[in-house]
């Protein structure tokens, strides 16, 4: 495969690297990842995000119809209002991690990832049940535009490109529609790095323009690489490596996105989870620190005085700590320390508190 | 970026000068540094250890991935770069200079007449490693 999103012209005249991701050509970064990131914690960059999958449910029964298919409430949610869930199977395993956007009682905008699109609709397809239809709309892009100026920088490009938004206003996790002559805009005050910003969802051939707005401004293109190590210092989950189908919300540190209040809602997953919430689980999420030389990674063995207690699931280099941090999930508690396994050695990792940012 | 012309190269990416005194300087080539990415920790060789070629002795880490560097030629390590602790990024800066990695004093300087010269290295990666 060889997709290519409507940027991918801009990618290369920005003089992006372009490596495959999920068959999608996409850049790890522009020259140096390390500069990327800082400029996001610091100022702001932009992200083409265009690779995701957007899927639309409406239907007078969409809101009961999501309440069973997610692990989180989506009745909780004010119109225009985002939350995040799992899409969980019988066994409470992961099948994917979203975004969920109530837009009116019988419309929303679920945001997946690229690489779980087929089994996502063909799951989400399997389990329709009653007035409830779902679409995938095409001719858009997506950006994400993040850091402490980027909603100021995003209303600067906006208004140079005559598109009237009010996202200075726009609260966390709420979304604002704009519909123009060109298109229909989405932005969201969401996103994925830990900072402040938004993900706009465009017609595709407005996205040159956006991002070349954006770029005048001073908000910095950013790739893959610098969303990895984003991502991971604001402590976040990365789908295939943090989450999979063989382990639970609960065990992979996001049960706070299993909501239980409701005894009354049934979805798929309930019980396993209700009870995982309820009893506790052996298995589950630690944030570790290396204070040395070396960089934990996936797949690295996590061991608790020589004894193997579970597996790296993201690691990598912080640029903001200037040391190496990791997600791993384990089965028994290492909050008196732990031994990773790199290279052959087992260096000592300090257990610490998410978000990794606050450590600085 | 060019690849000096008084440089010689091993087929695993490291360059190697030849100095005034007879010992040899070694680092990593500009396709090296640009492959790996940013470089987060170097970990250079032990002085006054022995080398012979094709042995690791030192590690360069991206935040990508860690790659060990080999010692193009046999002799003793007598120096290494004492800024790659703090600033391990001059390697992909100025891979050829100031990101110089470690020194040699050789067994035998002839040696290096063994490994490639530019264009024959370049030809190398060209036809894809």
């Amino acid at each position: 495969m060889d997709l290519k999103t409507p940027l991918y012209q801009s990618h290369i005249d920005a003089g992006a690297k372009l490596v495959d991701f999920y068959g999608w050509q996409l850049p790890i970064h522009y020259g140096s990842q390390i500069d990327e990131h800082n400029s996001v914690r610091e100022s702001a960059g932009v992200f083409d995000v265009s690779h995701m999958t957007v899927i639309d449910v409406s239907g007078n029964d969409a809101q009961a119809w999501l309440r069973g298919m997610l692990t989180n409430d989506v009745a909780k949610l004010e119109p225009m209002q985002a939350l995040y869930s799992c899409l969980c199977n019988e066994g409470g395993g992961v099948i994917d991690d979203l975004i969920a956007y109530k837009l009116d009682d019988a419309k929303f905008r679920l945001i997946v990832n690229a690489g779980t699109r087929e089994k996502d609709i063909a799951w989400l397809t399997q389990h329709l049940k009653g007035d409830v239809k779902l679409a995938t709309p095409t001719a858009t892009a997506m950006l994400a535009v993040q850091g402490p100026d980027a909603v100021a920088k995003t209303a600067e490009a906006l208004e140079s490109m005559g598109v009237d938004a009010d996202i200075q206003n726009l609260k966390r996790f709420f979304a604002l529609n704009v519909v123009l002559e060109q298109g229909q805009w989405f932005i969201a005050r969401t996103g994925y790095t830990g900072e402040d910003g938004v993900e706009i969802v465009l017609p595709s051939e407005l996205a040159p323009r956006l991002f070349t707005a954006l770029i005048e401004k001073g908000v910095k293109p950013c790739g893959l690489g610098a969303r990895d190590t984003l991502r991971l210092e604001a402590g976040m989950c990365l789908y295939g490596q943090d989450l999979d189908e063989s382990h639970s919300p609960v065990q992979s540190g996001i049960g706070w996105a299993v909501d239980v209040q409701d005894r009354e809602r049934q979805f798929i997953g309930r019980d396993v989870l209700y009870e995982q919430k309820s009893t506790g689980t052996d298995v589950h999420q630690v944030a570790l620190v290396l204070n040395q030389r070396g960089i934990m990674r996936a797949g690295q063995v996590v061991q608790r005085s020589g004894k193997d207690v579970g597996t790296v699931t993201s690691g990598t280099f912080s640029p903001t700590l200037q040391k190496s941090i990791a997600l791993a999930r384990v089965n028994k508690p290492v909050v008196d320390g732990c031994d990773v396994m790199i290279r052959d050695k087992p260096l000592a990792a300090e257990p610490v508190g998410l978000p990794f940012t606050k450590l600085v | 970026m060019d690849i000096p012309g008084d440089l010689r190269l091993a087929a695993t990416h490291e360059w190697v000068r030849i100095n005034d005194d007879g010992t040899v300087t070694v680092g990593i080539t500009e396709h090296a540094q640009e492959q790996l990415g940013d470089l987060v920790f170097v970990e250079t060789p032990e002085l006054d250890a022995k080398c012979e070629p094709e042995q690791a002795v030192a590690v360069v880490e991206s935040v990508k991935a860690a790659s060990d560097l080999y010692a193009p030629i046999a002799g003793t390590i007598i120096d290494s770069n004492p800024d790659l602790a703090d600033s391990p990024e001059l390697i992909n800066d100025s891979p050829y200079e100031k990101g110089w990695i470690f020194k040699i004093q050789p067994d035998d300087v002839s040696d290096v007449e063994n490994l490639m010269d530019p264009d024959d290295y370049t030809n190398m990666v060209a036809s894809g490693d």
